[in-house]
């Protein structure tokens, strides 16, 4: 009974949380539009997208894989909302060594969409899935290097634990660990997939890059894993860096990080793919790294 | 079912096939000055993505081929505008020996805009119209094509086939 009630609890978290998610982007698109002096869509614009693509018919499809694709990513996503802890409340799947295969099942989304856009064999997707993995690359390696010292610091590999142990407010990791956090800040920019680091689906240069081949409802799935992405992705850094609290908080924290990666986009062009890799291993690499320096002066 | 509709008439993807002069009302029209977005609608960057074709000026065979084979690839339901003159009747282009003069012939139109070349008022109010129209289940110009297909693919047929007259001159 008891594992039932959990499953129908979980359900609906993840309705919310894809509703939250996009709410947010619907915010986001209106903060954009505000600040190129335009008046923007209602806030509740991508949930009508959502629809309206889950209304369409006649859609393309390429295959089974190609079909499978978008499942597999949005499949990926939940599964990493399982193991994320929503403020303080325990995750639905939490032990010692959870934030690996959470780290692990974030690469799940992007891979399934590889798998699926390169049945399609458009070019323009082969060059986008090139471009998301070469970008996976550089903002892992910043984002694992941001979260490690955290993880030294109170000898622990689970997640709950680590969000658990920090407190709140005036105990936040972000204020002993603001290297770390201003590097995994700068991985989030490039995890959700923004300025200065859109160059994954650039659509003006290739066409959205893996997403060229999808319509209808394929894409509403892709629209609904972004839009989860965006809360688990914002989770992350919220859960990690900005102490622990109520889901209230947690909706706080992460729409404000949310914010502030949207104004960052807002007035950014787009990297090369080569540079944007080599600005990760250079700038916030390093940032991170001297954030290990933390664990000894501040011990 | 309701909802399902009312998404569809406030989220319009639209593709620009820009050909002709009316490309260039199309930047007024998206960005701080017109800003359509608040009524739903972005570019995109593929037909398969988009709900909506724009065709912006005159057509010459060459390009009604792309025209053509991107509307084909729009899922359903679909909707297209149309630019200026040149698309009604030709325009000034009414004698040229390579021009569309009526696209209405090769594929669907639902709303047509008058002018040459239309101003970014008169395309947000084309949006608009197409809106009503899409609410009132009176944008069935995808169906047309559908049922009529046929016929379509006879007229588009008579143009394409110009290839053994094209290679004479
Ligand atoms: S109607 Fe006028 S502005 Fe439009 S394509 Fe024709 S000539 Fe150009």
């Amino acid at each position: 009974m008891a594992i039932i009630i959990k499953i129908l609890e979980y359900i609906l978290i993840a309705f919310g949380v894809a509703i939250l998610g996009l709410i947010y982007g619907g915010i986001g698109r209106k903060i954009t539009a505000r600040i190129q002096n335009r008046y923007g869509p209602p806030f509740y614009q991508n949930i009508l997208d959502v629809l309206k693509l889950f209304g369409k018919r006649n859609e393309a499809s390429h295959g089974v894989m190609f079909d499978l694709g978008p499942v597999i990513a949005l499949t990926g996503i939940l599964t990493s909302l399982m193991f994320l802890p929503l403020g303080s409340s325990t995750p639905l799947i939490s032990f010692e060594g959870d934030i690996f295969v959470l780290f692990y099942l974030l690469v799940v989304s992007p891979l399934g969409m590889a798998l699926g856009a390169g049945e399609g064999a458009n070019p323009n997707a082969t060059i986008g899935i090139a471009r998301g993995l070469t970008m996976m690359l550089g903002y892992e390696l910043v984002l694992f290097v941001s979260i490690i010292p955290l993880m030294i610091h109170y000898d622990t590999a689970s997640f709950y634990k680590l969000v658990q142990m920090q407190g709140t407010f005036p105990n936040w990791n972000f204020f002993p660990f603001f290297l770390s956090a201003f590097a995994g800040l700068i991985a989030l920019q490039g995890m959700m997939g923004l300025q200065p680091f859109d160059v994954v689906v650039a659509p003006h240069e290739i066409a959205s890059g893996p997403m060229v081949e999808y319509s209808g409802r394929f894409l509403g799935l892709l629209q609904l894993w972004h839009a989860i992405a965006v809360i688990v992705e914002t989770g992350i850094i919220a859960d990690a860096f900005l102490g622990n609290g109520g889901a209230g908080w947690f909706i706080l924290k992460t729409f404000s990080l949310f914010m502030i990666v949207i104004m960052v986009a807002a007035i950014f062009p787009r990297f090369r793919i080569g540079q944007a890799v080599k600005f990760y291993w250079k700038y916030p690499l390093i940032i991170g790294l001297l954030g290990f320096l933390v664990l000894f002066i501040w011990r | 079912m309701g909802l399902f509709k009312f998404s569809r008439s406030r989220s319009l993807w639209m593709m620009h096939f820009c050909t002709g002069c009316g490309a260039i009302e199309m930047p007024p029209t998206m960005t701080s000055r017109y800003d359509m977005e608040r009524f739903g609608i972005i570019p995109m960057a593929t037909p398969r993505q988009s709900d909506l074709l724009l065709v912006t000026g005159y057509l010459t065979v060459k390009t009604l081929k792309r025209v053509v084979r991107s509307y084909e690839q729009m899922a359903e339901p679909k909707y297209v505008i149309a630019f200026g003159s040149c698309t009604m009747r030709g325009g000034m282009y009414w004698d040229s020996y390579n021009t569309v003069k009526e696209l209405d012939l090769y594929i669907p139109v639902d709303i047509y805009i008058n002018g040459c070349m239309p101003r970014p008022e008169a395309i947000i109010d084309a949006f608009i119209k197409l809106r009503d129209m899409i609410d009132k289940g009176e944008a069935n110009a995808w169906k047309n094509y559908r049922d009529n297909l046929d016929w379509y693919k006879q007229n588009q047929a008579k143009v394409f086939d110009i290839n053994k007259w094209s290679a004479k001159i």
